[in-house]
């Protein structure tokens, strides 16, 4: 393995954790909100970490281009998504979980 | 190497198992919105297991059409649904009379178990390997006129599937559109985020739509995949509140809705008449024919796709002239 190969696993396996994160906070958290709070989380870092290491393997840069493109294309949806969830719930009156 | 094959071994183990639990899930779960999720998640593993099957093409329709575009029909008819029986969560009735009788579900469930047991003997006395008709394909390719043999197989070899598949898609949506009319009027404004998300997508899904066509000559890509990503920017423009103007959803619509099938059906009989077979392309010119076929079918699939969200015939609205 290089440099560049162990480099590429680091950003996948941070990647990963920050996925398996975002879904224990999705399972565990206690209201809509700060469930999309812990989603987004991994949608947005987690995704891109694991674009991040997967570019570094790409054939060429045209790939990496796409790779990049994608990540932004999730990134624009998912805020977008998760603004919509919570507006969504706010006007059903959906209440912010409290302590 | 070991160790790689065993984490592949595990991971397909899982997806198909996940896939049978959220199949079993979608279909048992007793409130509507939670099964319409279930079968969404079904769809996307459901096109991962395409993916691991090494048939990209498929993993495409699936996640856009199966899980993407199905979804979203679902979920139109759900809030329909309680919009009109004033319900938020659509339980079914749990009293003596609805309960399930051992009568009612032996004579399906002997069916059932006829069909796996058939199923099973028909895999099991599969050969372990046959090349099927891949080698004939592979054999023809130089002269369907394009370089994908699946595009091959559905645009040229097997054209008539594809056909025939518009012509049901074409037939669903007139089977929706006799069910009742939806008056076409703006609603209510979608707010600046999805509005915005609207502008930014809808362009980018028209260049990505068009790059599936384009793709699908020589790499995984085609008419369906591209119609149901320009289906997908349809229900976007829809989610967001915009209307088709009014002046559009006579003829003009559909015009684009049957022109995939007429240019087809014309292609076909031009074809009958001076080759004497149907839908058999000339070598020279069969790359350019596949082309405008793709083309046309790509716009009236995404606008089927668009029109069956919308989930009536559309009329226009009182304060339309």
């Amino acid at each position: 393995m290089t440099l560049i190969d162990y480099l590429s696993a680091a950003l996948l396996i941070a990647g990963a954790i920050f996925f398996l994160a975002g879904t224990l906070g999705l399972l565990r958290f206690p209201d809509v909100y700060t469930r999309l709070h812990a989603l987004t989380k991994a949608d947005n870092v987690g995704l891109g970490l694991i674009m991040a290491g997967l570019s570094f393997q790409a054939e060429s840069w045209a790939v990496a281009g796409k790779l990049l493109l994608i990540w932004l294309l999730v990134l624009l949806a998912g805020a977008s998504v998760a603004h919509l969830v919570a507006r969504g719930a706010l006007k059903r009156g959906i209440r912010i979980w409290k302590r | 190497m070991e160790a790689l094959t065993l984490l592949e071994w595990g991971f397909d183990g899982l997806l198909g198992l996940g896939l049978l639990w959220l199949a079993w899930r979608a279909l048992t779960c007793p409130e509507l919105f939670k099964a319409i999720v279930l079968f969404i998640a079904f769809g996307l593993l459901m096109a991962l297991a395409w993916v691991r099957l090494d048939a990209p093409d498929v993993a495409l329709a699936e996640a856009a059409i199966g899980a993407g575009l199905t979804g979203a029909l679902l979920l139109a008819a759900f809030a329909k649904l309680s919009l009109v029986t004033g319900h938020e969560e659509l339980k079914p009735a749990r009293s003596e009379k609805n309960r399930i009788r051992f009568q009612h579900y032996w004579m399906p469930a002997t069916t059932l178990l006829l069909v796996t047991a058939g199923l099973f003997y028909v895999i099991l006395s599969l050969p372990p390997y046959a090349a099927g008709l891949s080698v004939e394909v592979a054999s023809n390719l130089d002269t369907s006129g394009v370089s994908n043999p699946v595009t091959a197989v559905l645009l040229n070899f097997r054209g008539y599937d594809t056909l025939l598949e518009m012509v049901v898609l074409l037939l669903a949506l007139l089977g929706v559109w006799s069910l009742g009319d939806t008056t076409i009027h703006r609603e209510a404004a979608p707010g600046l985020v999805l509005d915005t998300l609207a502008r930014v997508l809808v362009p980018l899904l028209i260049l990505v739509a068009a790059y599936l066509l384009w793709v699908g000559a020589h790499a995984p890509g085609g008419a369906f995949q591209a119609g149901a990503v320009l289906g997908a920017a349809g229900v976007l423009l829809l989610l967001s509140s915009w209307r088709p103007h009014a002046d559009l959803i006579a003829w003009p619509l559909r015009l684009m809705l049957v022109l995939g099938p007429a240019i087809f059906v014309i292609m076909a009989v031009l074809l009958y008449l001076t080759k004497g077979q149907l839908l058999e392309f000339p070598p020279a010119q069969a790359g350019i024919l596949i082309l405008i076929l793709e083309a046309v079918a790509t716009v009236s699939i995404g606008i089927t796709l668009a029109a069956l969200f919308l989930g009536g015939r559309p009329r226009r609205g009182k304060g339309q002239a």
